[in-house]
């Protein structure tokens, strides 16, 4: 069936901000989405408030309307636009369920406006679970037997009917309090009981417990034409019991016959017809290891995680054919874009093997609880390829950014074998780490199995990993060892630690053996059909299958997996820079290993290398193509931290160079360098043991700013108050960074503003200046951000562009600058300067219409910023107001403190953008989720120094229609100021505290400003996580508090007597 | 470990090592590659491999085992397992016994430890060649003088029951299965539809398969090249006369030339479980499982009574046929999947709906 042509303009919906769960995917997918609907001729409209993405880009779509993802703002934007279609399919959950609501309300209909892609009876039957169930035993196909009960004794009928182990889910509890699986009798009778407790209904669901089942995934593309295939099957490390998106994943499936897959194929395709889906989808399966015995999980009927993941590690862009699909195509029309010779009406066969490890938070989150379960706590992913197993996964391993090169535990022999395996019996993100180590320590893998249900092949293949290193441990390194080490995937790096050398030993001795990879091509067809893609992973094998052009070529490092502080906004700079090369007549190649992002999209470069971003991949890649030069300002810190391997290796930094990178980050140097120019900064000095910061803290004077140099995200920032937390602080960064030094300063308080700028070497363009709401103190990443600022004063900005001309061209920058500045009394202080592409780049970018990592890119190769019409100063501010405001995961990661601090907490951004900077503030806390409310109760506790600044935002609050709950201190100063107040007691003060009243829904809104100490046991900490689970919006900082009441305000109408 | 060495007709070689069977004498083969992600144990036992080396382009192999289910046939008759990696210690409910054990206990050679997708793509570029596997390097002139010797041109006889077996069902339709080196899931196929089942050679005549009184006719797979058994056409023009005839794979072949059609041989065939094919009678595309080497010449259809019904999405070649006037089509891949895609298995259906309309439908 060809086009229909009755569609001429489609509205795209967009995922909004970037949390756990709902990722960068959505950008990759949106934008291959949107460049398939204009092949086609069709004008697209894209709705999307994440300012980081390539999808917002105005370039990508015919109008962006970067707005809040709300019902209204949708409405608004059919009404005003007239789209033909709305296309929901490829936003994630947010668009579809966003699309749902419209098509309810009848809204889509009376507009004239078709839903693509999905139906209404379609959503509905894939995520009602009763609905799915009933669908699922229409058609034949099991789900795990389940009943509702309200009573022991119908537990215990329907435990004699299935038999254990069951799952007891609690109905109306949060995050499942109370249930739990029970494996014996006596088990079962308390769990049900706990359960039947702690349901407001006194209601469970008993489920058969699938725990430990292989966990299988099937990516299904269906047309109109009833015609559908598998892109690809894959099949979980970890098996049923762990969130897919928090499971090691491999692709094609390895333990499964060719009777086991067709007959879960078989399945999957029988669900897809009849939920009618049309486009991509995603069918999760749990199978028996002992038995044809399968359960259906769940069917995703839109585009998701795994099909991004799929379309990487197949090459087959599930989201571009889907699109395609949507607007009538069936895929036998449909080209196969990777082999340009084929349809996309086939199923990919590989002949390699995939790999992805999710990556966590934990780093940043000390205090999570780690335990992986059914919800995803990861926020990004690496994918490694390779020709085996072992290659692929020491390839995934080493790109996770976690300091491990290989399958090691961290301080491994202060842990007890024992304890090890206790410690796999509960799946946590170490547990793979944890596994290896007990197989390092001789245990059988067969009592592993026992203890973690991981299949054996995947036990043996780390089992061959650890033979290998114990061989390199008493052999001689000869070729025919290093050969079968590096064919199994071991770096360099780790056979160097094994034998007492350095990495580039190792790497020499290679070369001396001609032990070289090659590089081979992902084409959807093994081999079968000639492949028009460069698209290539290494290898140790024969043949090299790259492309060499006659063309001078520039190779760009990607950010690696997403985590927090370095999220997608790198890897749109990433793909700036790429456009950027391409559009100089250069031949682009990126390097990068994160499966979910449009920079390894193989549409984007002119040749994509699917490695991870360390010395030893990047330097083989360097190697292959001989490009001029290497640029690593755009792929955040991971790019950053290779500048000077690579330069000492002799490879051609493009842009800023070792040396200014250098200057910008060694503490003493910078210091040096800024007295020379006369520029302020906080006061503060470098210490390197706890002893000399005991002793510096007296002479600086508390409270102080902490950090290790050399990180990103204000990663282990703290800000410390005394001699105490200093020292504890000071143990945890030896033991953690050891032999790192320790930056110290002063805590400032004062408005902080940052400033991107590209420097050619000598014109220093400044986009624009952006202030943040938040004062000092809060990470910049965690601060709104609003462009043009609007407190200061034309002198203040003065003295901040020249102050950014000074450093700038002083630090010899090429390419793009951040600078970091705290105003204090009139002046400016220089709190961090970043010679290389910063968070605010996508943000910054599309509110000046300035295209900063472009420009910067071809300044960097020699077109100088006057060449392209840029000449030094600022340029003139925008009149509209933008603002940038962080989004969280918290609901996702439990025992995580929501408090502001410095050190990073945001997964993602948002933005408002409006006239004035109250309707700007209203949209960005819409869009970023904060669904405000216009009146109610606002529970007030907050610290004694805070109470007088407080005092009038709380009238005004008043004036707005709120009253107030506070705690004994708070609630005097709100009654001697007549303002409504109702004492409440504070935590385990009395039956009724201040945390029931947050459970019970009597608080409307939280301020909070007593938040230090990051104890779990403190009582902030569980008034903060009382309140992202109850979804109360708390306020920690008292300048967010005030942008909100600014943004309730502008919607509110005051009542006053005549 | 033994080392083992490759050599193939265009002159490229490749170091490998041995696993399965030891090849005590070079061995001679055709070589050809298939592309399925799983399945190996049935692609090792399909009789239409017969005296040809596989290279299975997915790099690790084994990793399941092997089971007592999942042989197509009793007998394989493959020379040679060529792959990236083998899996000696399988991970599968059903695992008897690693792919290794399972070769040398059908004397197969196993060789991996090589750049299958190298190898692969030779294939691809210079098309289905000889290939020489032999445990002992060997001189130029050894190599030649073995190429130089003709390929097998006998394999149906060689694969083809010596004996006619019967499978009663007592009951259900009768179907004479003609043996061209059947994989066990076509007579499987055919028992669940109820039918009672007899196989016999492939030389069989029209006559004594008449004496069984079947109400339809299914010819088999079978290996090799078609134009090998020119004696059996006049037998098959007499069945489509009386009988309704379903046709798989050699046996689309043989059913194309018995109707006046020329069959060629391709450049390097279709094996795999990806296959699209085309569907012109309701529009529909089916992912097949393919194992052929030689496809119906479709400019040799114009004065046959044949009509092409499916061709394949890719490569446009010929994939179903059916009679314009007798109850006879056929296909060229394999509806009765094992290993690969279950899509057409409707088929087999069709087929019972032509056999329960008799031989005037």
């Amino acid at each position: 069936m060809p086009k229909n042509n009755n569609i001429k303009k489609v509205l795209v919906i967009g995922s909004g901000p970037i949390i756990i769960g709902q990722a960068a995917e959505f950008d990759y997918s949106g934008t291959q989405a949107l460049r398939a609907l204009r092949e086609e001729g069709i004008q697209t409209i894209l709705i999307n408030s994440n300012p980081a993405t390539i999808m917002t880009d105005k370039e990508v779509a015919d109008k962006v309307y970067l707005e809040p993802l709300t019902k209204e703002f949708v409405k608004k934007v059919v009404i005003k636009e007239k789209p033909d279609a709305v296309l929901p399919t490829l936003g994630g959950q947010t668009a579809l369920n966003l699309a749902l609501s419209l098509e309810q309300d009848g809204f889509l209909s009376k507009e004239k406006v078709t839903l693509l892609g999905v139906n209404l009876e379609t959503i509905e039957k894939a995520e009602d679970r009763q609905q799915f169930k009933q669908l699922m035993q229409e058609i034949g196909e099991p789900v795990p037997e389940s009943q509702t009960i309200n009573s022991l004794d119908q537990a215990l009928d329907f435990k004699e009917k299935i038999g254990l182990p069951l799952i007891i889910r609690p109905a109306f509890t949060l995050g499942g309090t109370g249930g739990g699986i029970a494996e014996t009798e006596e088990e079962f009778k308390r769990i049900v009981k706990s359960g039947l407790d702690n349901s407001p209904i006194t209601q469970c669901l008993i489920e058969k417990s699938i725990k430990g089942y292989k966990e299988i995934e099937y990516e299904v593309v269906r047309d109109a034409h009833d015609n559908c295939i598998i892109v690809c099957n894959m099949e979980n490390f970890d098996p049923v019991g762990v969130h897919t998106g928090d499971s090691i994943v491999v692709a094609p499936s390895q333990t499964l016959s060719d009777r086991d897959h067709q007959m879960l194929r078989d399945a999957s395709l029988k669900m897809v017809r009849a939920l009618k889906i049309q486009g991509g989808c995603n069918v999760q399966l749990a199978l028996d290891p002992h038995s044809y015995q399968y359960y259906v999980i769940e069917v995703n009927p839109r585009v998701s995680r795994s099909s991004a993941l799929a379309s990487k590690a197949t090459g087959y862009p599930i989201a571009q054919v889907a699109t395609k699909i949507a607007i009538g195509y069936t895929m036998d029309e449909i080209i196969n874009p990777i082999t340009k010779n084929t349809y996309a009406c086939f199923e990919p066969s590989l002949d390699y093997v995939v790999l992805k490890i999710p990556r966590w938070p934990f780093d940043k989150f000390h205090s999570a609880d780690r335990t992986l379960g059914t919800q995803m706590k990861a926020t990004g992913e690496v994918m490694g390829i390779g020709r085996n197993f072992e290659e692929a996964l020491l390839k995934s391993v080493r790109g996770l950014e976690i300091k491990r090169f290989h399958l090691e535990l961290d301080h491994s022999e202060q842990i007890s074998t024992k304890e090890l395996l206790t410690k796999i019996t509960n799946p946590t993100d170490e547990r793979l780490f944890e596994v290896s180590e007990l197989i390092r320590r001789n245990i059988n893998i067969h009592d592993i199995h026992e203890a973690t249900k991981i299949d054996l092949w995947f036990l043996q293949k780390i089992e061959n990993i650890i033979k290998l290193e114990k061989k390199l441990e008493v052999q001689e390194l000869d070729r025919e060892l290093l050969l079968e080490l590096k064919r199994n995937g071991f770096s360099d790096y780790f056979i160097a630690t094994k034998k007492d050398t350095d990495e580039l030993s190792i790497r020499k001795l290679r070369q001396e053996h001609q032990i070289t990879p090659v590089f081979k091509m992902v084409d959807t067809c093994a081999a079968e059909f000639e492949s028009q893609t460069p698209y290539y992973y290494s290898s140790y094998e024969m043949e090299n299958e790259v492309l060499l052009q006659d063309q001078e070529s520039v190779l760009v490092l990607g950010s690696g997996p997403i985590r927090i502080g370095q999220g997608v906004e790198f890897d749109y700079a990433t793909v700036h820079a790429i456009k950027a090369i391409k559009e100089l007549g250069k031949k682009a190649i990126v390097i990068n290993n994160n499966p979910e992002t449009v920079s390894t999209d193989f549409n984007v470069s002119d040749s994509l290398y699917f490695e991870a971003v360390t010395f030893e991949d990047v330097m083989n890649v360097v190697e292959q193509e001989k490009p001029i030069g290497v640029i690593c300002q755009f792929g955040g810190q991971t790019a950053i931290n290779l500048i000077d391997q690579l330069d000492q290796a002799g490879v051609n930094i493009l842009g800023t160079n070792f040396d200014s990178t250098d200057l910008a980050e060694n503490r003493d140097r910078f210091e040096k360098a800024l007295k020379e120019l006369d520029i302020a900064q906080p006061i503060g000095t470098t210490v390197t043991n706890t002893q000399e910061a005991l002793k510096t803290a007296n002479e600086l004077g508390f409270p102080l700013m902490l950090r290790p140099s050399y990180v990103i995200g204000g990663q282990a920032m703290q800000i410390v108050y005394d001699q105490e937390e200093l020292t504890e602080y000071m143990n945890f960064a030896m033991n953690v960074w050891p032999g790192q030094p320790v930056l110290m300063d002063r805590y400032m308080i004062g408005v902080e503003v940052e400033v991107d700028a590209i420097c050619d070497g000598d014109t220093v363009f400044i986009p624009g200046i952006m202030e943040h709401i938040e004062r000092s103190g809060v990470h910049s990443g965690d601060s709104f951000a609003v462009y043009p600022p609007q407190n200061l004063s034309e002198k203040l900005k003065q003295d901040l562009i020249e102050t950014t001309i000074k450093i700038a061209q002083h630090f010899k920058v090429k390419g793009l600058i951040n600078l970091q500045f705290i105003i204090k009394k009139g002046k400016v202080y220089v709190l961090e300067v970043n010679p290389r592409a910063s968070r605010t780049v996508p943000f910054l970018s599309k509110v000046t219409s300035v295209p900063m990592a472009k420009a910067a890119t071809k300044a960097i190769l020699g077109v100088s910023l006057k060449e392209q019409g840029f000449s030094t100063g600022m340029q003139a501010e925008e009149k509209i107001v933008s603002i940038k405001a962080p989004v969280f995961s918290f609901s996702k990661l439990k025992d995580v403190d929501s408090a502001l601090g410095p050190e990073m907490k945001s997964t993602g951004e948002a933005m408002g953008r409006d006239i004035t900077i109250q309707k700007a503030l209203n949209k960005a806390f819409t869009s970023a989720g904060i669904h405000f409310p216009k009146l109610g109760t606002i529970l007030v506790t907050i610290a004694d120094k805070h109470k007088e600044e407080t005092l009038p935002m709380l009238k005004r609050f008043h004036q707005c229609g709120f009253k107030f709950l506070a705690t004994k201190g708070t609630a005097e100063l709100l009654r001697e100021n007549s303002l409504p107040v109702q004492e409440v007691q504070k935590i385990g003060r009395a039956d009724r505290d201040l945390l029931s009243e947050i459970k019970d829904g009597n608080v409307q809104l939280i301020i909070n400003t007593i938040t230090r100490g990051k104890n779990v046991e403190s009582d902030g900490f569980k008034m903060h996580r009382a309140a992202v689970e109850n979804g109360v919006v708390c306020m920690t900082s008292l300048d967010t508090t005030q942008a909100l009441l600014e943004a309730i305000e502008i919607n509110s109408l005051g009542v006053n007597t005549l | 470990m033994n080392k083992v060495y490759l050599y193939l007709e265009d002159g490229n070689y490749f170091e490998a090592e041995s696993f399965g069977a030891i090849a005590h004498t070079p061995i001679l083969s055709e070589i050809v590659f298939n592309t399925s992600m799983q399945g190996y144990q049935e692609i090792i036992s399909d009789p239409s491999y017969c005296d040809q080396s596989i290279v299975m382009t997915y790099p690790l192999i084994g990793n399941y085992g092997t089971n007592q289910d999942d042989s197509e046939s009793i007998t394989p008759y493959l020379k040679a397992l060529i792959v990236n990696e083998y899996c000696d210690s399988p991970s599968n409910f059903r695992s008897r016994q690693s792919i290794a054990q399972f070769l040398i206990s059908h004397n197969i050679v196993g060789i991996h430890r090589l750049d299958t997708r190298m190898l692969t793509k030779l294939i691809r570029q210079k098309g289905t060649m000889k290939s020489l596997i032999s445990t002992t390097p060997l001189t130029g002139e050894e190599i030649q003088t073995h190429l130089k010797n003709k390929l097998s041109e006998n394999q149906i006889e060689k694969v083809s029951t010596k004996a006619i077996s019967h499978f009663p069902a007592n009951r259900g339709k009768r179907i004479v299965l003609i043996d061209f080196g059947y994989k066990k899931n076509i007579l499987e196929s055919l028992l669940k539809r109820g039918c009672d089942v007899i196989v016999v050679p492939f030389n069989t005549s029209f006559e004594k398969i008449k004496s069984f009184n079947p109400q339809g006719i299914l010819l088999s797979n079978g290996p090799g090249d078609p134009k090998s058994i020119q004696e059996v056409i006049p037998t098959i023009q007499k069945l489509q006369e009386s009988y309704p005839l379903f046709s798989i794979c050699m046996g689309h072949q043989i059913f194309a030339l018995a109707n006046g059609a020329n069959t060629i041989k391709m450049k390097f065939g279709h094996r795999g479980g990806n296959h699209p094919v085309t569907d012109f009678e309701n529009k529909r595309v089916y992912i097949t499982s393919q194992n052929h080497g030689y496809c119906v010449d479709e400019n040799s259809l114009a004065n046959t009574p044949l009509k092409i019904t499916q061709v394949n999405l890719n490569d446009k070649t010929i994939e179903g046929l059916r009679h314009t006037s007798r109850p006879a089509f056929s296909v060229q891949y394999h509806p009765e999947a094992n290993p690969g895609p279950n899509d057409t298995k409707f088929l087999f259906d069709q087929f019972m709906q032509l056999v329960a309309e008799g031989k005037n439908a």
